[in-house]
């Protein structure tokens, strides 16, 4: 149920914080159906914002080194392989002789392998059940992943393919559980209704990591305070595009108002259907869904677990106008028994 | 492409938005073929047999643009009938010498021609890779020629191909190259259908596709089949060739080759060019039609540029200063001659070849035995590094404490911390600005040559010795400017456009050149970059601004032409082929050629002129010979003079294969350079035994995240961490067949070195069948070294040295190994493991049969 309060439901919030005279509300849209897995988006993040480096290893989740959104990581490219169907009019290895598909054993071996990114809670390992199912696809049913690669028996023989790249962002929600629960103020909502945390501001106590419904934010080992993208905040002020859709050299990521933003997803996923990719669809565009619409949406070619997203992400703090009535209506209670108790003693 | 050249990929990524269909053969599934329509798993080094198939699809259909074919390529012409073909000897063509391994071309002749210009030294030709200077135009024919405009004639050029290419069918490919024929024929109907009048299809290429002995013979099979389809001189058309890095079209047309100066004119060779007239008339032909007949004019210009005041035409415009060829002085003869102990000194510039280069223990083995050595670079590289830090180390080959090499280390400033140009594949040259000052002691190449050239004259100022003239004549004259005495880069790209010697008024175009010494030229193609002198390189005009053609962008060589040979995209009478393809046409009400682009072609030339008898140079151009540069005016199907390994490509093994060829007796292109020498060894091919000791296929390119050798990325950590380990990727099929584990170690062994990678087992490799058989392919990055921040072994070590006969480019992008679980052995037991294999493989030195067939004795006798 939607209620009339900002933490939840459609709105504007660069005017809701309090902004006059806001600026339209500026996002992306990561077309992932255009994406190469350049990586130009990680590395132009980094070097526009002076981001340290997250590690040095090999993770083996396919050709993602970086693992996840981290405090040190504020572009993430990920690269799912599946033994699917995409869109070549030939399955890639049809004719070969080949065995079983390899990809869900060696992403669930890659689950395993969380390294330090010097953030915290940083990469953690992930589960390979999970792992599993990723790179397989929803529709995928069996068990591998116990069997070393290449080594399962099965008749099957794998024809399709296609490997999925996706260049996620903070989501710079309409609802941002991240701000509200922050006790400082460091977290706060921009003019182009974006989400920024003011380092010199945030005093490390990490409310804002558990309260992510994406589990974007994290924090700096070393350091304390939680990192996050500002979708380059000092660039909008400038007039300039954020550092990585500057460098996005197919224009997978898009930066604009968010209004003709959603306009151009919508009619990007008719023309996909029109020529056959009937599995594009959007995610976090939705005004209505449980974060109020994202500011950093994506299309994608697969359901949103493939791609480690939340299917339905709602913003943490939904309930805590529900839970201080409650608590409230509670202590009216209490305070009611006690006087009825007291008034009744004295009788 | 994705991979090597993201940012160009984005326009293919627009062609598909708009509908286009994009088709990737590759040995392994990359990120383009993530975003292809169509993906093609090919076995590495069969490309020839794939695109041969193709040709054949085309001939045997009658798909070919007739008209086009007719008019503008040599298909109707007739060749000499004392010309044999590889189907008749076995994979040979005729004129094969065994002694040296090259062909006298007399029989490969148009009819009539055979005493023209098939007597020439093949030999001598390989050695000095004499195919380079090809770049801009063909080798000469001469006259008149004898054609059949029925193209029934059985030795015409259509003929000749048809049969040629007639075993070439989708089964052979299936057998050849693992493809399967649906496949094959998807793709074969998708690129015929969408040539013609009303559409183009465009060829696409990278580097590592010249990179086989039969490297040249690729480009040649998939120019052959653009030109029957029409695809050529033609907007949406071409053979697109995707350059290393930046400005490798630019480092051939002012060239960083021992054979070539710039604008392609060849580097006079002792014997053969001993006077200034030998030496320019070897390049014009004289009395041969086309444009080469201004070499005179060019070759004075750039002795001019060169000499300046001491350059007169009394002196031959010092034309005895210009060094002299002797043979092979290529980048890996002068290797082997390092080992050798012949060399004293070398520059490494931009360049590391202990990492880039195939064969890098002979590569470092030759740079640990000179007397000095300088490398020139962003970071310390390998190449500077290798006395203290490499596998020969660690193995007891080179000991630091005795390595002789003295290494001189200057760091260089990079791309945004100079000035100067680009020339990018479309020979589109654009000015680039300095963002800030090279740090410390860092500076930029021309800095560096600008000032040793000053200081060495300097110090040879007094000199009387005759073999010091040629420096101290040398013009040496740029301006500088700033704190760090920076030469003007536009004073150079001005010197390069040339100028008229008396006025100094810079020239507009390459007809201006003249041969009496008025001007002077430092690269004839680039004539014009500076007219009116202003640097029309610098010119930035947004597209928005301008028609599609964008001829204010940047500019183009030559002439700021964009499409070249663009004659061809009119019909013989001079109109566009279609609207829809409308580029350059005749105006007959103005008498002259117009349209989107610089017409290539004499403006004024009707399409109806016809050569009066006896006419040479352009006068001899008909106007209808859209190919103006060579020598009949005709796009090349067959290739009577020039090649050194035939005139038509044939599908030959690569040096190192386990495959038996398919079609001939004749493994390997019968023409390959090879050296002898004892650090260098072939892995044995059929039909030689033990070929089971190096059982599977390796081929190596690149990641988007790496560049090159590594040297510009595994020393920054942002891109280093993107992928910051040495792996190699492998089917599941082959981890399971070998035993290998996601993220474990695996070796792999050559007959030169092992080296060890992380193993990603990945669906994007696949098994190949072929003939029955199952053929595993693995594939590396060739990023990795010792230095840096992310470390790991070179894949290049695996290699050996057999280069293509033509332009002595290495054969690096397939070779054989055998691939174990687990890490390598270190230290001297590394040495052991490589002895054992080359034992078993009965690699005891010496080099393999070249000669796999007995046809030619068959000929002989």
């Amino acid at each position: 149920m939607i209620e009339a309060n900002s933490l939840y439901g459609p709105l504007d919030p660069a005017p809701d914080a309090g902004w006059t005279d806001a600026p339209p509300r500026m996002g992306f849209f990561t077309d992932t159906s255009v994406c190469i897995g350049c990586k130009a988006c990680e590395v132009a993040c980094k070097e526009w914002n002076g981001v340290p480096d997250s590690g040095f290893d090999l993770l083996g989740m396919s050709y993602d080194n970086t693992g996840a959104l981290t405090a040190n990581s504020w572009r993430h490219v990920a690269f799912i392989e599946q033994p699917r169907p995409a869109g070549h009019r030939t399955p890639p290895f049809e004719g070969n002789p080949t065995g079983p598909a390899a990809s869900p054993a060696s992403a669930a071996t890659a689950a395993g392998t969380g390294t330090d990114t010097g953030t915290n809670p940083g990469l953690p390992p992930g589960r390979p059940d999970a792992a599993t199912r990723m790179a397989a696809g929803p529709e995928f049913l069996g068990m591998p992943g116990s069997e070393p690669p290449g080594r399962a028996t099965g008749a099957e023989s794998r024809t399709d393919f296609r490997w999925l790249m996706m260049s996620d962002v903070c989501k710079h929600c309409t609802h941002a559980a991240c701000l509200d629960v922050c006790p400082t103020g460091s977290l706060f909502r921009t003019e182009f209704g974006t989400v920024v945390v003011q380092e010199d501001i945030c005093n490390g106590c990490g409310y804002c990591i558990s309260a992510c419904p994406y589990g974007v934010i994290d924090q700096r080992k070393g350091d304390g305070r939680a990192w996050k993208c500002t979708l380059c905040y000092d660039r909008l002020g400038a007039g300039m595009t954020p550092a990585c859709a500057q460098a996005c050299p197919t224009e997978s990521i898009q930066f604009g108002p968010l209004d003709e933003l959603r306009e151009r997803a919508a009619a990007r996923v008719a023309q996909l259907h029109d020529r056959g990719v009937p599995e594009a669809r959007l995610y976090g565009h939705d005004p209505t869904d449980g974060v109020g619409g994202d500011g950093a949406f994506f299309l994608l070619l697969d359901e949103p677990e493939v791609y480690g997203l939340p299917p339905d992400p709602v913003v943490t703090t939904r309930d805590l106008p529900k839970m201080w009535k409650r608590a409230g209506l509670a202590a009216l209670a209490m305070a009611a028994a006690a006087v009825a108790a007291f008034v009744g003693g004295a009788s | 492409m994705a991979e090597a050249h993201p940012v160009g990929f984005q326009w293919v990524m627009e062609a598909k938005r708009r509908g286009a269909k994009v088709f990737h053969v590759d040995p392994r599934f990359t990120r383009t073929s993530a975003l292809a329509d169509t993906y093609l798993p090919i076995r590495a080094g069969t490309d020839i047999a794939l695109l041969g198939g193709i040709v054949r699809h085309i001939l045997e259909n009658e798909l070919d643009f007739r008209e086009y074919v007719l008019a503008y390529t040599n298909a109707a012409t007739v060749v000499s009938e004392e010309f044999v073909d590889t189907e008749d000897l076995d994979g040979l063509f005729s004129g094969y010498d065994p002694k040296t391994q090259t062909y006298g071309q007399r029989s490969w002749q148009y009819a009539g021609h055979e005493k023209n210009s098939g007597d020439r030294d093949t030999h001598k030709e390989r050695e000095t890779a004499a195919g380079l200077r090809h770049e801009s135009h063909g080798m000469p024919v001469g006259g008149q020629v004898q054609r059949d405009e029925t193209l029934q004639h059985p030795r015409c050029v259509y003929q000749l191909l048809k049969r040629h290419f007639s075993r070439y069918t989708p089964e052979m490919v299936e057998r050849t190259c693992g493809i399967p024929q649906d496949k094959f024929l998807e793709l074969a109907r998708a690129w015929t259908e969408n040539s013609g009048r009303e559409r183009t299809g465009v060829l696409i290429y990278s580097v590592g596709w010249t990179q086989h002995s039969v490297g040249v013979q690729y480009i040649r099979t998939g120019a052959i089949i653009q030109l029957l389809l029409g695809n050529m001189g033609r907007p949406g058309g071409g053979v697109l060739a995707l350059r290393g890095h930046a400005s490798i079209q630019g480092s051939t047309d002012i060239p960083t080759l021992f054979n070539l100066l710039p604008g392609y004119l060849p580097m006079p060779h002792y014997i053969d060019h001993t006077s200034f007239t030998d030496w320019v008339d070897s390049i014009r032909h004289p009395g041969q039609k086309g444009f080469w007949d201004g070499a005179r004019a060019f070759g004075a210009s750039l002795l001019k540029a060169y000499w300046g005041d001491a350059a007169t035409p009394e002196n031959d415009f010092c034309y005895g200063y210009l060094p002299r060829m002797t043979g092979d002085h290529g980048t890996y003869q002068t290797v082997l001659n390092m080992i050798d102990g012949k060399v004293r000194g070398y520059f490494l510039l931009g360049q590391n070849p202990a990492v880039g280069s195939a064969h890098g223990k002979a590569q470092r083995l030759g740079m640990a035995n000179l007397d000095w050595l300088v490398v020139r670079d962003l970071f310390m590289i390998e190449s500077a590094t290798f006395w203290k830090n490499s596998p020969e180390v660690e193995t007891g080959e080179i000991v630091p404490e005795e390595c002789r090499t003295e290494v001189f280390f200057l760091p260089a400033a990079s791309h945004v911390e100079k000035e100067g140009t680009f020339t990018q594949t479309q020979r589109l040259l654009q000015w680039r600005e300095k963002a800030l000052d090279p740090p410390a002691d860092a500076r930029s190449e021309l800095w560096f040559f600008y000032h040793l050239g000053r200081i060495i004259r300097q110090k040879l100022a007094a000199s009387d010795k005759a073999r010091d003239r040629a420096v101290r004549d040398l013009t040496w004259d740029y301006p500088t400017h700033g704190d760090l005495v920076e030469p003007s880069a536009e004073a150079v790209l001005r010197e390069i456009n040339g100028y008229e010697v008396a006025t100094g008024r810079p020239l507009s175009a390459f007809t201006e050149a003249r041969d009496d010494g008025s001007t002077a030229i430092g690269c004839w193609i680039y004539t014009g970059v500076y007219a009116d002198g202003v640097n029309q390189a610098a010119r930035r005009k947004p597209g928005r601004d301008q028609d599609w053609v964008a001829a204010e962008w940047g500019w183009a060589w030559p002439a700021n032409r964009r499409i070249l040979y663009n004659r061809a995209s009119a019909d013989p009478e001079g109109q566009p082929w279609s609207e829809r393809k409308k580029y350059v046409w005749w105006d007959a009400d103005r008498g002259e050629w117009t349209g989107y682009d610089v017409p290539d072609f004499e403006k004024k030339k009707a399409p109806t002129y016809r050569p009066p008898e006896g006419a040479t140079g352009v006068e001899g151009l008909a106007g209808d010979d859209a190919f103006i540069m060579q020598g009949d005016g005709k796009g090349w199907l067959y290739v009577p003079t020039g090649l050194q390994d035939g005139p038509m490509p044939t599908h030959y093994e690569p040096a190192e294969s386990p495959m038996r060829n398919p079609l001939y007796g004749q493994q390997a292109n019968p023409t390959r350079k090879v050296y002898d020498n004892p650090v260098n060894s072939v892995n044995p091919s059929p039909p030689q035994p033990h070929t089971d000791v190096f059982p599977y296929v390796f081929t190596v390119s690149r990641l988007t995240e790496h560049h090159t050798a590594g040297g510009m990325s595994r020393m920054v950590p942002r891109l280093a961490e993107l992928q910051p380990e040495m792996f190699v990727e492998v089917s599941p099929e082959l981890a399971g067949e070998v035993g290998l584990d996601h993220l474990g170690w695996a070796h792999l062994i050559s007959g030169r070195a092992a080296i060890e990678a992380k193993v990603l087992v990945t669906d994007r490799l696949t098994p190949l069948r072929l003939d029955g058989r199952v053929i595993h392919q693995v594939w590396l990055p060739y990023h990795f070294g010792r230095e840096g921040i992310v470390t790991g072994d070179s894949v290049n070590d695996l290699f050996g040295i057999t280069l293509d006969p033509n332009v002595l480019i290495q054969e690096s992008k397939v070779g054989t190994c055998d691939i174990r679980p687990g890490r390598r052995p270190t230290g001297p037991a590394l040495l052991e493991l490589v002895d054992d294999y080359r034992r078993r493989a009965g690699l005891v030195g010496g080099r393999p049969p070249i000669v796999t067939t007995d046809a030619s004795e068959r000929e002989v006798g």
